[in-house]
């Protein structure tokens, strides 16, 4: 009995261990997102972005975190006080806890203890991302009511149509991954792609559509209706300041850095890459891989959102409805034609 | 119907390609495009780290001279603020006084010199207008400030200081304004 109570406290250990360190990072992340996205702009635009704060303006982040804790805390008076209190919170939580069944590597060996890199192996990983995902659109739904403005509520509308439009397409083209791995696990699907043997050799087309979706679910340009400023003011946030502005701000780019750790897990080989073994470094190897595809495809997106302008939100509908959910369709019906001849 | 001008257009609403279409090769095109762009040298001048060399003729914030023993050139004659068409410079002139030699080089001085950097057109009569070589215009930008009254600049911001390190530069202008009044008396 005192031998099972120990091990699950070992184990409850080492998985909050786990957890408080992933989202420090996430956090981390999220922050020097904000910094990156900066200097990404400023650079294709031929300037040279924030420079002040620190060496090449590195402390910018923790000067904008000041920033926006020490700004008025406003709240209209029309709005509707709990949910406008509550909608930053329940988007960040949201945005928080997606990071939990992304296989980080294979293992850690800490004082002879194997640890897998992991908070949770579930075995429906990609479907409690999509759950998530789909949780993502309250947040954004319920600020933007709360806040009684017109503009929010517009936002509002226009994020939950688009998120749930391009849900579909997004869900019909990890079908097609799901069926060449037979596995709804992430780790399995990470392992699986050892080697060079990336999932992108295969889905090109489900990457790409993936690649679509995931930035519309994101709600970032050229798909970033939900905001847009030219025309809604701030979109669902138009009336929030302050840490609630921020969390909202931040939960943003956390959807973004999971988004392509989900992107570099499905497609890109995970933690895996050619002549890299994972477990070296005593397991940190596995890790460095994936955080380098990630933030080579935090770059991508930004590199998109300082591209392409905005769509309008007839031919966001018309490329959600009508070019990708039957791409992703004719992309599931080819998957399944190649894993019947090759397979079998 | 014939054509007013050889300018006007045919317009044609031609259907798209199929690769114009399907959008990713012009995306593609784009970004490639935004990509150079984030390798190109950038414009940004980091302004108060690095500052532009300014043109030769270039007129701003005033000084007053002091001659090579350190004695101010001013005699508070009034010619300037007779020239100055923007009325930007008044002076009250005083007397030098025993022992007063080694900072006024002749009787007379202006012991209160403003301009009025609000009003100041920087075109630069006032220099040309002065006979002792007492005021120049320097390439040294007037600072930005929140209240007017700091605007009129007194003697404190204006006279050069005495020890070689403070003395500032005007050879480009003296030069320039030289050229400028041989040219009028040939005229």
């Amino acid at each position: 009995m005192s031998l099972i109570l120990l091990f699950t406290t070992a184990l409850l250990i080492e998985k909050i261990i786990l957890i408080s360190v992933l989202f420090a990072i996430t956090l981390g992340v999220a922050a020097y997102s904000t910094y990156g996205e900066r200097k990404v702009a400023a650079f294709i635009q031929d300037r040279l972005g924030p420079n002040r704060a620190g060496p090449f303006g590195l402390l910018q982040p923790l000067a904008d975190g000041v920033k926006f804790f020490t700004k008025e805390d406003f709240t209209p008076n029309a709005a509707e006080r709990w949910l406008y209190i509550l909608a930053p919170g329940a988007f960040m939580f949201v945005a928080c806890m997606t990071s939990a069944v992304i296989p980080w590597g294979t293992q850690l060996t800490i004082f002879e203890k194997p640890v897998d890199l992991q908070v949770a192996d579930l075995n429906i990983g990609i479907l409690y991302i999509m759950g998530f995902v789909s949780l993502g659109v309250y947040g954004i739904m319920i600020g933007g009511w709360a806040s009684n403005n017109k503009y929010s509520l517009y936002g509002a509308i226009r994020a939950s149509s688009q998120m749930i439009s391009y849900e579909l397409a997004m869900g019909l083209s990890i079908i097609a991954v799901i069926m060449m791995t037979g596995t709804l696990s992430l780790k399995e699907i990470a392992a699986q792609q050892a080697g060079l043997n990336w999932n992108i050799w295969y889905q090109p087309l489900g990457f790409i559509i993936f690649l679509v979706c995931a930035l519309a679910e994101c709600n970032r340009a050229p798909f970033d209706l939900a905001e847009c400023e030219t025309e809604l003011v701030g979109g669902y946030h138009t009336e929030y300041s302050s840490m609630k502005l921020g969390f909202y701000l931040f939960a943003e780019y956390i959807n973004m850095f999971i988004s392509c750790a989900v992107i570099a897990t499905l497609y890109f080989g995970g933690y895996n890459f050619p002549g890299v073994d994972p477990g070296w470094l005593g397991g940190f190897m596995g890790p460095i891989v994936l955080f380098a595809k990630i933030i080579f495809f935090i770059f991508v997106f930004m590199w998109i959102r300082w591209t392409i302008p905005r769509f309008r939100y007839d031919q966001l509908m018309h490329l959600g409805w009508k070019s990708l959910i039957p791409l992703s369709i004719l992309n599931m019906v080819l998957t399944g034609a190649g894993v019947l001849l090759f397979e079998n | 119907m014939q054509a007013l001008t050889n300018r006007s257009k045919n317009v044609v609403n031609k259907k798209m390609t199929f690769m114009e279409r399907i959008y990713l090769p012009a995306i593609l095109k784009g970004m490639w495009t935004t990509l150079k762009h984030f390798f190109r040298k950038k414009n940004t001048v980091a302004y108060p780290d690095v500052k532009r060399p300014f043109a030769p003729v270039y007129r701003g914030w005033h000084v007053l001279k002091r001659d090579a023993q350190g004695r101010e050139n001013c005699t508070a004659c009034g010619l300037c603020a007779v020239a100055c068409p923007a009325e930007a410079i008044t002076m009250v002139a005083a007397e030098r006084q025993k022992g007063e030699e080694h900072l006024y080089r002749e009787e007379k001085y202006a012991s209160v010199y403003e301009i009025n950097m609000l009003r100041c057109i920087f075109c630069g009569l006032c220099e040309e207008a002065c006979p002792k070589e007492a005021i120049f215009l320097t390439d040294r930008i007037v600072p930005a400030d929140y209240v007017r009254q700091n605007f009129i600049f007194g003697k404190d911001l204006l006279v050069e200081g005495i020890d070689p390190a403070n003395r500032i530069d005007v050879t480009k202008r003296q030069k320039h304004i030289q050229e400028h009044k041989t040219a009028a008396t040939i005229q």
